[in-house]
């Protein structure tokens, strides 16, 4: 997304221009300009186009990802997903406005963890207040951003929910995302995107989130929505247990309908996600935009191929579930890969989501229900790697611009595979430590005081009549 | 009277209903239902997770005629329901005591 180190492709085509024009062209650029100026920066299409993709990105959500895991469930549990999804996407939404925004995207001055509370409640921020994106002196409306952001922090804890599905009581479940927004989505956010933005960076050199520092590469979320909710979900189904009856007793999905609505819907919805994660509409957009199409369709056929192989029928489920690994892959790495690079990602993504939801999860045994971990954490941490070699401009890829200076410069000789590999590792290690122990902390807490389960008796009967007075089918 | 019921495949069921009502039956009931018999069960695959389903969808049909018409009854359905393949289903005839047509009260074979 948003605050990597990237620049933008015809607006860093134009400033590389006037840089090898001469000094004193790219000195007649405005820095640092006055409110008044930085008016006249606010482009319309920019605008539009951010606000359709804050759209694409709720409705990923609801009713996307809602449907998407509904449609897995038990018919008995299928209004808990979508009331956990939906009343997830409401709580997180205000709580970006009260804190969430101020805490991932304000400067935490010396501390590269988590920003301030100077924009607690948005405070000071109207109509008239600018965000930085990926261009000098290219700004967008803050609110606009801001919106845009709050999209992203409602759809990661509402990820989560499908590893212990049809077992969780739902007040607690509403109690832990607030916690866990608050000590871990805030924080990894800011680390990855947190930054003063290209033109202030240069006179603010240390201005940035840890991750962001380091260099790491993400550019619509692979290690702060994927990798992040992947490991949440997995040390939930392990610290809830496993559903009665699993893994003896069959539990179909109840309607791969519903599925294959929910995986088209957060198809669509994801080109918000990964080319609006761009922050303007340009070229850089336009190759977020085909990169996120051509590595769903590359890695939905992967694994179909490998089921056909595997089980002799491709199945509606394992296209699916491969869209999804595919899109979670190409996130990270959306912005800086090529088109045919992404295919590749998307054809090797499938495969090792498919090991870890068949192979892996029974062998340790483990209810990751819906698959969470094995898709969105093993999608995520593919994804986050790959982008480090698909990046690389000798492969065709978009490599990173240099924020320290006005106006940016790019230097596609200066790329390291191996040493950008190595950074982003450590980018998922982090986001795995942080969030694995941030979770077991939360849901040890929550689980000693309010409980996490229903009884069994209601988890029996189903979430839905149990938690919510009502069933999903009166026929 | 008789009552015969059969257990069929459900694509069967025009078929049967067809060569049923060319003999002169008047009515049947139909059931959509579940059960096993020899015939295997399918296995389903759910992201790796297979399961075994034993039980299979049949239909189950229900026809009351006077004990004349019920040995056609039962040899139209064997050969209208046959498709030679295990599932095909079974065929029980039962005596059946007494039959009410309820708007006029009328009994026995005339309230077929």
């Amino acid at each position: 997304m948003t605050m990597t180190r990237k620049l933008c492709g015809v607006a860093g085509a134009i400033v590389a221009a006037l840089a090898v024009a001469g000094p004193a062209l790219a000195a007649d650029m405005i820095k640092a300009p006055d409110a008044a100026a930085m008016a006249t920066m606010v482009n319309k299409g920019d605008t539009t186009w951010m606000l359709t993709s804050s759209l694409l990105v709720l409705m990923m959500s609801v009713p996307g990802l809602a449907l998407f895991y509904g449609g897995l469930v038990r018919s008995k549990n299928m209004l808990s997903v979508l009331m956990q999804v939906f009343m997830i996407v409401c709580v997180t939404g205000l709580l970006w406005c009260c804190w969430g925004y101020s805490i991932a995207f304000t400067s935490g001055g010396d501390n590269h963890f988590f920003g301030g509370l100077s924009k607690a409640f948005l405070m000071g921020v109207d109509g008239t207040t600018l965000a930085a994106t990926f261009s000098n002196n290219v700004y967008l409306p803050e609110l606009c951003f801001v919106v845009f952001q709050m999209t992203f922090a409602m759809i990661t804890p509402a990820l989560i929910v499908g590893a212990f599905a049809e077992r969780i009581k739902f007040s607690s479940l509403i109690v832990f995302v607030v916690l866990w927004s608050l000590i871990v989505y805030y924080p990894i956010a800011h680390m990855v995107w947190y930054w003063a933005g290209p033109d202030f960076l240069p006179d603010a050199p240390t201005d940035y989130g840890m991750m962001w520092g380091w260099g790491a590469l993400d550019f619509a979320g692979g290690t702060v929505v994927h990798i992040n909710a992947g490991i949440a979900g997995l040390v939930g189904c392990l610290m809830i247990g496993k559903r009665i009856g699993f893994p003896k007793e069959p539990m179909p999905p109840h309607s791969l309908t519903m599925t294959m609505i929910g995986a088209s819907l957060l198809w669509v919805g994801w080109f918000g996600f990964n080319a609006g994660s761009n922050l303007e509409a340009n070229g850089v957009t336009a190759v977020a935009f085909m990169n996120t199409m051509v590595a769903t369709c590359a890695a939905a056929v992967s694994w179909a191929l490998v089921e056909q192989f595997h089980h002799g029928k491709a199945s509606m489920l394992g296209a699916a579930s491969g869209a999804v690994a595919g899109l979670v892959a190409i996130t990270p790495a959306s912005g800086f890969a090529a088109p045919m690079t992404s295919i590749v990602l998307g054809f090797v993504v499938s495969p090792l989501c498919y090991l870890f939801v068949t192979k892996v999860k029974s062998a340790f045994g483990y209810d990751d229900s819906l698959d969470v971990f094995g898709v969105h954490c093993i999608g995520g941490i593919t994804g986050a790697l790959g982008t480090a070699i698909v990046a690389a401009p000798s492969l065709g890829g978009q490599g990173y611009f240099d924020y320290t200076v006005f106006p940016a410069a790019f230097h596609p000789e200066a790329y390291d595979i191996v040493a950008q590999l190595i950074t982003q590792a450590k980018a998922v290690l982090v986001t795995l430590v942080w969030s694995g122990v941030g979770s077991a902390v939360l849901f040890f807490i929550i689980d000693k005081t309010m409980g996490l389960r229903p009884s069994a008796d209601e988890e029996l009967q189903g979430l839905d009549l149990s938690s919510h007075g009502e069933r999903a089918y009166n026929s | 009277m008789k009552l015969v019921m059969a257990i069929i495949k459900p694509f069967k069921l025009d078929d049967v209903r067809e060569a049923l009502t060319s003999l002169g039956v008047a009515g049947m009931t139909v059931s959509e239902v579940k059960g096993f018999g020899r015939q295997k069960g399918q296995t389903e695959i759910y992201r790796g997770a297979e399961y075994s389903t034993n039980m299979v969808p049949k239909i189950k049909l229900e026809v009351v005629c006077d004990d004349g018409l019920a040995p056609r009854v039962v040899e139209s359905i064997q050969q209208a329901a046959n498709s030679g393949a295990i599932g095909d289903g079974k065929i029980f005839v039962l005596d059946v005591g007494q039959a009410v047509r309820i708007r006029t009260g009328e009994t026995g074979e005339t309230a077929l």
